[in-house]
């Protein structure tokens, strides 16, 4: 008895630190191996400069103020972008997924615009906008919109219908039945979206920013290989991943707020 | 040692129950009743699905506070004629009335999926039983009073992921209770259940049902359970009602006497007879 009780609490005590550093191990692995074939040669600077040359590169970026700059340009064009699809592709989700009539009238439109890789416009956008912010806004808000429209109407079509049924039972109004049945049931489901359209965000700025751009992450990367600052493109290489992970993080912690009921979720 | 003297009162009740407790009792029980229950009238009831013709004319009186099994074979429309008196399906022909006006409130399904809102605590899903009421401030009381009756006050904060198959069919039975229904429907509540949760959440419903004297109506396929509960047992053959059996056996009835054995092999000998002649068996 005092043997099974004391088990979890000794497991309770050791694995939140462990836990916190088990997925660092790799990546700190693979630099320190990195560095480690640099500083013996084994690997030419012209070919990968030295992660301490990288790290050189960014503290100089850094104290220019460049670095934060181009940051804060290509996040504030991710978010924005962001927030527009998604608003606009979860509201699309939303009415498709609760009228006949919305579905009937939009969803086949949208299914064949979908199937066209939005990456191909850009000599179009280009065009249209020339390498001005609403390009990459333009880009980066059609990205989005396929995945949060896509899985939002699936989530609100798959809600389990004997709840709904059960909510009508007990007289909820249309409302009620939304905010307490259909939009709970859906959420699992939009938050698979919403992951899909963060890494789908990262992809699409990048890739307009190093064609069409005069700021930004993807711009100072492009600046850099026309001067062969090839520890600058491998930071802004390094940035990109690391972004993306603070975008995902921020993702699974609003899921674990919001889905704490689901068993996939419960700590134990 | 705290325990065990807050147990030894209910232990004192169980073994020598003084008569006019149970007189009392009984009493109670009947004044609420005729609070409580209403009764329900059906007349020549029809329902088709399309060109399938289930319910065939269905005459029925049920007295308020009654309990009714209503048993027979799957497909013979039992659930359908349930469905229609909760009001989930529209019906084709004939009329049901209750014996008054009624509120959405006071007819109540329990169903034998426990379709509990997995996000919701399981004190709010029992809130959800209070229909328009449930904005009311003392909501969360009755709830919990609710939640009380069925012995599950301890797991109000709970998630229902967490709850075992009987305990969430106990919260759901919560919900239908929450909000003082008249008429309770059960559309095979314990069918998914083990053998021995079975035979509490009966006792349970037993115990709800004398307490409340609500009007229960009972879909079941296991006849041993329609002559332990109910009053009165409804046989449904094609769309029908075959037989029409009054269960007098006095309660608390003993589960496995003779009885009961008694009436629910020839119930089940009627069954089967039907079985026979259509020669399906």
């Amino acid at each position: 008895m005092s043997l099974i009780e004391s088990l979890p609490r000794v497991r309770r005590l050791r694995l939140p630190r462990a836990d916190g550093l088990i997925p660092w191990i790799v990546p700190l692995a693979i630099i320190l191996l990195w560095q480690v074939a640099c500083v013996t040669g084994f690997v030419s600077a012209r070919v990968l400069p030295a992660p301490s040359d990288v790290a050189l590169a960014g503290w100089k970026l850094l104290l220019s103020g460049e670095l934060v700059r181009n940051i804060w340009v290509s996040f504030w064009r991710a978010s924005v972008g962001f927030l527009i699809g998604g608003s606009i592709g979860f509201t699309f989700g939303l009415a498709n997924g609760l009228s006949q009539l919305s579905s009937k009238l939009t969803d086949t439109t949208l299914q064949m615009v979908r199937n066209i890789p939005h990456l191909a416009l850009i000599p179009l956008v280009i065009l249209w906008f020339g390498i001005d912010e609403s390009a990459k806004l333009f880009l980066v808000a059609l990205g989005v919109f396929f995945p949060i429209y896509l899985n939002t109407l699936h989530g609100i079509r798959t809600v389990d219908p004997q709840l709904i049924e059960m909510g009508r039972i007990y007289g909820m109004t249309d409302g009620e039945l939304f905010r307490r049945v259909i939009f709970p049931g859906a959420l699992p489901s939009i938050f698979v979206g919403l992951r899909f359209a963060l890494g789908i965000m990262w992809l699409t700025l990048i890739v307009a920013e190093t064609i069409a751009a005069s700021s930004g992450l993807g711009y100072m990367a492009m600046q850099a290989r026309e001067f062969m600052l090839i520890d600058v493109v491998v930071l802004s290489i390094l940035i990109y991943a690391l972004l993306g992970k603070l975008a995902d993080s921020a993702s699974r912690a609003l899921e674990r707020l919001t889905l704490s009921w689901h068993p996939a979720f419960q700590k134990h | 040692m705290q325990e065990a003297l807050r147990f030894r009162p209910a232990d004192a009740e169980a073994v020598d129950q003084p008569e006019f407790v149970k007189q009392a009792r009984l009493l109670r029980r009947d004044a609420d009743a005729l609070l409580r229950g209403l009764s329900l009238t059906i007349r020549g009831l029809r329902k088709s699905f399309g060109a399938n013709e289930v319910l065939r004319g269905i005459d029925l009186h049920i007295p308020a506070g009654q309990s009714v099994a209503i048993v027979g074979r799957s497909g013979c429309g039992k659930s359908t004629l349930l469905r229609l008196i909760a009001g989930l399906e529209t019906i084709t022909a004939g009329t049901i009335s209750f014996g008054e006006e009624t509120r959405a409130e006071d007819v109540r399904v329990m169903f034998q999926e426990p379709r509990l809102l997995p996000w919701a605590r399981v004190l709010s899903n029992v809130e959800v039983g209070l229909g328009r009421e449930r904005t009311s401030p003392d909501a969360q009381a009755r709830a919990d009073s609710a939640l009380v009756e069925v012995g599950l006050d301890d797991k109000r904060a709970q998630w229902p992921a967490v709850l075992s198959g009987g305990q969430k069919q106990r919260v759901a039975l919560a919900r239908a209770l929450v909000s003082r229904p008249r008429v309770l429907a059960f559309d095979e509540p314990l069918g998914a259940l083990d053998a021995l949760t079975r035979i509490s959440m009966q006792r349970l419903l037993e115990r709800v049902w004398q307490d409340q004297g609500f009007t229960a109506i009972l879909v079941t396929h296991d006849v041993a359970e329609a002559v332990a509960l109910a009053d009165r047992v409804l046989v449904i053959e094609d769309g029908r009602i075959a037989h029409d059996i009054d269960v007098n056996i006095p309660r608390p009835r003993r589960r496995g006497s003779a009885e009961l054995a008694a009436l629910e092999g020839s119930i089940l000998k009627n069954l089967l007879q039907g079985t026979e002649d259509t020669s399906d068996l």
